[in-house]
């Protein structure tokens, strides 16, 4: 399985954007706030134009070869780059841990994926990790109480926790709540959210409820497609709560995106 | 026991709508989570001895041949018969054929899943024997003609409430649903039951090779009764259950212990090297041991070999959101859960259990439960790899994929579609929001909305930007 490959230290390096298809298409002011923060932190950002997708759906529905030409496509965008980030730790964990899963058997493939791996970063990962900051500097105009919700590959296959609760506790006017099961997966799952509806709703409708329950105003995640499960189980609810992107939270946009 | 994995996705939809289960696994999971939660903060070194029980049980699953042998040669010293069986209906044959040469009648039996794996019961009562099921859970199960659904909790799906109906009914006492009530009730029926016996039937947790002993983690104490009381002691063992030595017990047992339930220790740890010997005060006079391969050492063959260092803790099945909400009668078989999804496929055949691998959203929570850190989702993502080589996928699914696949090897095709999206899903929503796709796409709006696509891509937004002069 996946081999665990260290990160190379990114500071002082150019940003190749990996803005991902979920942001790039439904949510794009979403990945403008993440470029924002990045510049504002000092980062030179760059925006590779070939790029698609991660092609993890391929992988995590079981067609390797599928998801083999999609993410060769994806090294040959990023062949130049010096560090890539990108504002999802579901899309980071496929580059990070199942690219050299699905190259074992093609070594000059498996070369270009394991140094893909070492310079590819989940964007509050980068921040915290790669530049070493934990105070972005950044205050929202309206006080707000807000909770975090955990995606799962960021927590559990990048160790993506304290990362994000960092960034939005040092912001100003920004009070950090608890969201009961914040680790608890949403349900998403990718394809799993169309083959299996009602277990997935079942599991959404937990999330709903803790999310009901929270003190909180808004909940933060790292991940837009754990954001797109829940805000539709919010929205089909009728529950006026909403999950906002963290890159959204931490570029002070918070108020476009929770309607 | 029949297999049922294919209707996974009917049953789970009828667990969900099932008040009474839901109340059942809230209660019953809820407990195994902040258990394991518990007992393994308070465990001395437990990221280093969660490492320690992973390494013995790759270790003794690479030499499982030879502990295999060992095993056999130390037990039978002892005055123990070791017997193999191949597969289900040869071990439920041996314990006839044993039963037969000892002119037994009645068999008491302690919980097992290896022998629910064989379908034991059934087998003995259709060869004319009495079978009474002592382990609490278990003996609901067998009175209610249910099947357990949890690897540790065989009624985690019952509420307290129906066990105490159906003991009203069946064992005929006053209504009650005082659990310390119920069980003594459980008790007093199986007293004597115990004392006459002829047989006793177990399982094993571990199967020590350095020194022939049978290990047995269990709270009520049955197990011993089991295995002491009747003249001959019948233990089933799961071939990959054997490991190398007692130390190896020591760092399991505790983990098993601790993320199965969150105890230190369990009331009881039984552990067996052989029938009574003439100067012991009790105990059989006659012990067997069979290991069950069923399948075990072919998958220990492929790359799921990982999948056999399952020590059954039920851990998984606690902390899995999907398990949570469908129970582990959905998964159809005899292994529920995270780890059931991966087993089952492999003992069955991948098509009596083709919607398994899918029944998991690869949130990884099984995988940071487990104790010997088996990588569950990895082996999900693989059988799923395995389902669409040989073809049991939904041709849907594959056309979306091939499609995909064209669309994301192309720049200009990924943002031609994009924008097709954008057009199609803005002309059709409402507040910015889709109510109800067509096609496979409805499943989703079944039960959520759907965000429409943005006017302009994130492509387009940073050409944009390009052109008004910010880099």
């Amino acid at each position: 399985m996946a081999k665990h490959i260290r990160q190379l230290p990114a500071k002082h390096k150019k940003v190749s954007f990996f803005v991902t298809c979920i942001v790039d298409m439904i949510y794009p002011e979403t990945g403008l706030s993440a470029v924002e923060v990045l510049e504002r932190l000092g980062c030179e950002v760059d925006f590779p134009q070939a790029q698609t997708c991660c092609g993890q759906m391929g992988f995590n529905a079981g067609y390797r070869d599928d998801a083999t030409a999609v993410a060769k496509h994806f090294l040959d965008s990023y062949k130049d780059a010096e560090v890539i980030v990108t504002p999802s730790g579901s899309c980071a964990t496929m580059v990070r841990h199942f690219y050299t899963d699905l190259f074992a058997d093609d070594p000059a493939w498996y070369d270009r994926a394991v140094y893909a791996a070492s310079i590819t970063w989940e964007l509050t990962e980068f921040i915290v990790d790669g530049l070493g900051i934990t105070d972005i500097g950044a205050a929202l105009d309206l006080p707000i109480k807000v909770a975090l919700h955990d995606a799962c590959h960021g927590l559990r296959g990048l160790g993506i926790k304290e990362q994000p609760r960092a960034l939005v506790g040092s912001m100003g006017g920004v009070t950090v709540e608890e969201l009961k099961g914040a680790d608890q997966c949403c349900g998403f799952g990718g394809l799993f959210a169309i083959k299996m509806p009602d277990v997935s709703g079942a599991m959404l409708n937990d999330k709903v409820q803790a999310i009901v329950e929270s003190a909180a105003d808004v909940i933060v995640t790292c991940d837009a497609s754990c954001l797109t499960q829940m805000n539709g189980g919010l929205s089909r609810q009728g529950c006026p709560k909403r999950v906002v992107h963290i890159a959204d939270m931490l570029a002070g946009k918070v108020g476009q995106n929770a309607d | 026991m029949q297999i049922k994995a294919n209707d996974f996705v009917q049953s789970a939809t009828i667990a969900i709508h099932d008040i009474t289960l839901q109340t059942a696994l809230d209660r019953g999971t809820g407990r195994g989570v902040n258990g394991r939660i518990a007992g393994m903060a308070e465990a001395n070194h437990a990221a280093a001895l969660r490492e320690q029980a992973r390494a013995s049980r790759l270790r003794a699953l690479h030499d499982m041949p030879d502990l295999l042998e060992q095993f056999e040669q130390k037990f039978t010293e002892r005055g123990g018969t070791v017997l193999y069986a191949e597969d289900a209906q040869a071990c439920n044959e041996l314990v006839i054929e044993i039963a037969r040469q000892h002119g037994v009648h009645k068999i008491v039996k302690g919980k097992s899943m290896a022998t629910e794996e064989t379908g034991l019961n059934h087998a003995l009562e259709d060869a004319g024997l009495e079978v009474i099921e002592t382990d609490l859970g278990e003996f609901v199960v067998q009175i209610d003609h249910d099947t357990p659904s949890h690897i540790v909790y065989p009624i985690i799906h019952k509420t307290r409430e129906q066990v105490s109906a159906l003991f009203v009914e069946k064992l005929g006492i006053e209504p009650t649903t005082d659990p310390g009530a119920l069980t003594k009730a459980a008790r007093a029926y199986m007293r004597d039951h115990f004392l006459s016996a002829d047989m006793g039937i177990t399982g094993g947790n571990f199967a020590i090779a350095e020194t022939g002993t049978i290990a047995i983690v269990t709270n009520e104490g049955n197990g011993r009764m089991c295995s002491s009381l009747p003249r001959v002691h019948v233990a089933v063992v799961g071939i990959e259950k054997v490991i190398e030595n007692v130390d190896d017990f020591g760092t399991l047992v505790q983990l098993l212990t601790r993320s199965a339930t969150g105890q230190r220790l369990t009331a009881y740890v039984h552990m067996m090297s052989g029938p009574a010997h003439v100067e012991d005060e009790d105990g059989p006079e006659q012990m067997y041991v069979i290991f069950l391969d069923n399948g075990r050492s072919r998958i220990r063959e492929t790359e799921y070999a990982e999948a056999l260092a399952c020590i059954r803790c039920g851990a998984c099945l606690n902390t899995c959101p999907v398990y949570q909400n469908v129970g582990g009668h959905s998964y159809g078989w005899v292994y529920p859960g995270p780890i059931g999804a991966v087993i089952t496929p492999l003992m069955v055949g991948i098509h009596n259990a083709a919607p398994l691998p899918h029944a998991s959203s690869l949130c990884g929570a099984c995988k940071t439960a487990c104790p010997v850190d088996i990588d569950i989702p990895a082996m999900l993502l693989r059988l799923r790899a395995d389902l669409v080589d040989e073809g049991d996928t939904p041709a849907v699914i594959t056309g979306a994929i091939k499609g995909w696949r064209v669309a994301m090897s192309n720049q200009a095709l990924y943002e031609a579609s994009g924008k097709a999206a954008s057009i199609a899903s803005r002309a059709i929503a409402e507040d910015g929001q889709l109510h109800n796709l067509p096609g496979m796409l409805g499943n989703w709006t079944k039960n959520r909305d759907f965000p429409a696509f943005a006017p302009k891509s994130f492509h387009e937004l940073w050409r944009e930007r390009k052109l008004n002069g910010k880099r």
